[in-house]
């Protein structure tokens, strides 16, 4: 081959190997700036569980407390507001709670490890919004049916004082129950459920 | 030879100046019949330099942070000096852009100022309108109001609603479970440098793109057609400046009128520019009773809202709240017309138009609204309505009885 020739297929090779490889470290170099918007170390942090003295809540009584920066709700349910519970599995999506939207240890007719003390996340499964507690049975805005409950302000969705999901609204679960255990009668810790020390 | 002409030969010599001002302005030759409709443009144009100086003069004082940010709005509002002002242009400049660039939109769907050869006007046009909208919803975060978190909360949520990649693409936009400090940052990263820069990119892109096939005009018709045998111009044109720039400055005036009296007399427009809700710190246990979206994204929130969940997701609204956006991309392929304009539009055109814009604006009322089933009923048949405007254009364009166009702009 003289000098002044060009060989075609060398000149291909190098583009061809240099836009590659070049590519390669372009695409490389997009991958921190994206993995730098993930939760950070301290945000994964954040999620420490909480641990909540429960003996001040009335009967009937709410008391709202942050757990990894949303709202849970404990609830202290009265006699009347259990036995209200039963009366309209028909008119819930999922009164069972077939979806796993619970540990397994709430799954059950009051969603609770103890009846009484109803623990959730308050926050709605359709868009994030943070449903108003509504215990007062009937009243005019809610309808005559309405057995207490809570109620979405944002797109209406309706829960029932298990946090369970009525039928005909938006949200399309039960909320969540977080994990949390009895430390003692007086106090739970949201958020750990493991068992032992 | 003066020094200054020396001056300017000097720079032209290594920068194309004079080239570009002439190209641009005093060279670009544009239809003489533009009306009232083609000082959108322009005003347009003015909001965003409104919008960017407001923006750095707040962005000295504002403090990107989930703990001060409120509190740093209150401070640039009561004890900055004239900051009230600032932050009132940039708060009123906002929803004023939206105004103009609906009106700017619109005079782009009456006259067909998308059709060939100006589908890439309208694509540039229409990415510039996303950004604005990326733009706006991450800067009405930045107060940290009880809205800016519940309605970046539901925003963001939207996202989870996508298959799959839903909740860890969300998890992403957010940089935390819940919208946080660190959301809120990033917001103010994108709202401040990256959106901007984006835009203004646009912008230019626009613009060159419009300077390259040249200027619609209300008749439809291309005035490159007729041109001087002697000269090359168009007989119906006439130089961009000083012919336009000097009428744009009416424009321009009237525009400043309407934004200072809003300013300075009404600058949360009765809840609708300023929300009330937003006047209360953002309370992450507590959300707020009535969750609305500003006044110019109503129409695709009302449509969102309308839209029936299925299988429990909320993606179909999702989608439909995606769709009536995006549509607006298809139309210069949608739209089989004779002719472009309006003017020579047979009456289905005309009354197709009229129902749009009938249920555009019903669509931005019922999204102010809160939901009942009535107004859930009457969004999907306005919903049904703005659809069937663009997917049965092909159709109703094509069988339409158009006027004849005449061969030379008019009036």
């Amino acid at each position: 081959m003289s000098q002044n020739e060009v060989d075609r297929s060398k000149r291909r090779f190098l583009i061809a190997a240099t836009t590659a490889v070049g590519g390669v470290a372009a695409v490389a170099t997009v991958i921190p700036f994206v993995a730098s918007m993930l939760p950070s170390q301290r945000a994964k942090a954040g999620g420490a569980p909480v641990e909540v003295d429960i003996s001040k809540i009335e009967p009937g009584m709410i008391l709202n407390v942050e757990w990894r920066g949303k709202p849970v709700w404990i609830v202290n349910r009265t006699k009347d507001m259990l036995d209200l519970l039963s009366k309209h599995d028909d008119r819930l999506v999922d009164p069972k709670s077939e979806v796993m939207q619970q540990p397994e240890y709430a799954k059950n007719a009051t969603r609770s490890i103890k009846p009484e003390f109803l623990v959730a996340v308050g926050v709605c499964t359709h868009l994030g919004c943070s449903p108003t507690f509504r215990k007062e049975v009937g009243p005019a805005d809610l309808g005559a049916d309405w057995p207490g409950g809570f109620f979405c302000p944002c797109h209406g969705s309706k829960f029932d004082l298990a946090a369970r999901v009525f039928q005909g609204v938006p949200a399309p679960t039960n909320l969540v129950i977080p994990p949390h255990k009895y430390l003692s009668d007086s106090r739970i810790l949201i958020g750990d459920d493991s068992k032992g020390a | 030879m003066n020094s200054l002409t020396s001056l300017l030969g000097w720079v032209d010599e290594r920068f194309p100046l004079t080239k570009l001002w002439k190209e641009h302005l005093s060279e670009y030759y544009a239809p003489k019949n533009f009306n009232f409709w083609y000082f959108f443009g322009s005003l347009a144009l003015l909001a965003l330099v409104i919008q960017i100086v407001s923006g750095i003069f707040l962005a000295m004082n504002y403090k990107p942070d989930a703990g001060l940010a409120f509190y740093s709005v209150e401070y640039i509002m009561r004890d900055v000096e004239w900051g009230w002002l600032i932050r009132y242009i940039h708060s009123t400049g906002a929803s004023m852009f939206f105004a103009v660039i609906y009106l700017h939109m619109f005079r782009g769907l009456i006259y067909g100022s998308y059709r060939k050869p100006r589908e890439l006007v309208w694509i540039f046009g229409m990415l510039i309108y996303l950004a604005l909208m990326a733009e706006s919803f991450m800067g009405y975060l930045l107060p940290w109001g009880q809205l800016s978190y519940w309605g970046a909360q539901v925003i963001v949520n939207l996202f989870s609603a996508i298959p799959f990649i839903g909740p860890d693409l969300s998890l992403w936009i957010r940089g935390d479970y819940v919208i946080s400090d660190a959301t809120l940052n990033r917001f103010f990263a994108f709202h401040v440098v990256a959106v901007p820069l984006v835009l203004i990119g646009l912008v230019v892109a626009h613009i060159i793109a419009l300077h390259e096939v040249g200027s619609n005009n209300p008749d439809g018709i291309e005035i490159k057609k007729h041109k001087d045998p002697k000269t090359g111009l168009p007989l119906d044109g006439i130089p961009f400046h000083p012919y336009y720039t000097v009428k744009d400055i009416v424009g321009v005036i009237v525009f400043l009128m309407v934004f200072s009296a809003i300013l300075f007399f009404k600058p949360d427009m009765g809840g609708y520019f300023l929300e009330y809700a937003n006047f209360v710190p953002a309370d992450t246990m507590q959300t707020p009773q009535h969750i609305g979206a500003l006044w110019y994204f109503n129409p695709f929130y009302a449509i969102l809202r309308a839209t029936p969940p299925m299988f429990g997701s909320p993606l179909p609204g999702v989608i439909a709240m995606g769709a009536a956006v995006m549509v607006f991309f298809f139309l210069p392929w949608l739209d089989r017309g004779a002719v472009k304009s309006i003017r020579y539009r047979g009456t289905i055109y005309k009354v197709a138009v009229g129902l749009f814009v009938i249920s555009f604006i019903s669509l931005g009322i019922l999204g102010a609204q809160v939901p009942n089933p009535l107004y859930t009923i009457l969004s999907q048949i306005f919903g049904v309505i703005y659809f069937a405007f663009f997917l049965l254009m092909p159709w109703y364009t094509k069988i339409d009885k158009c006027k004849p166009v005449p061969e030379r702009v008019t009036g």
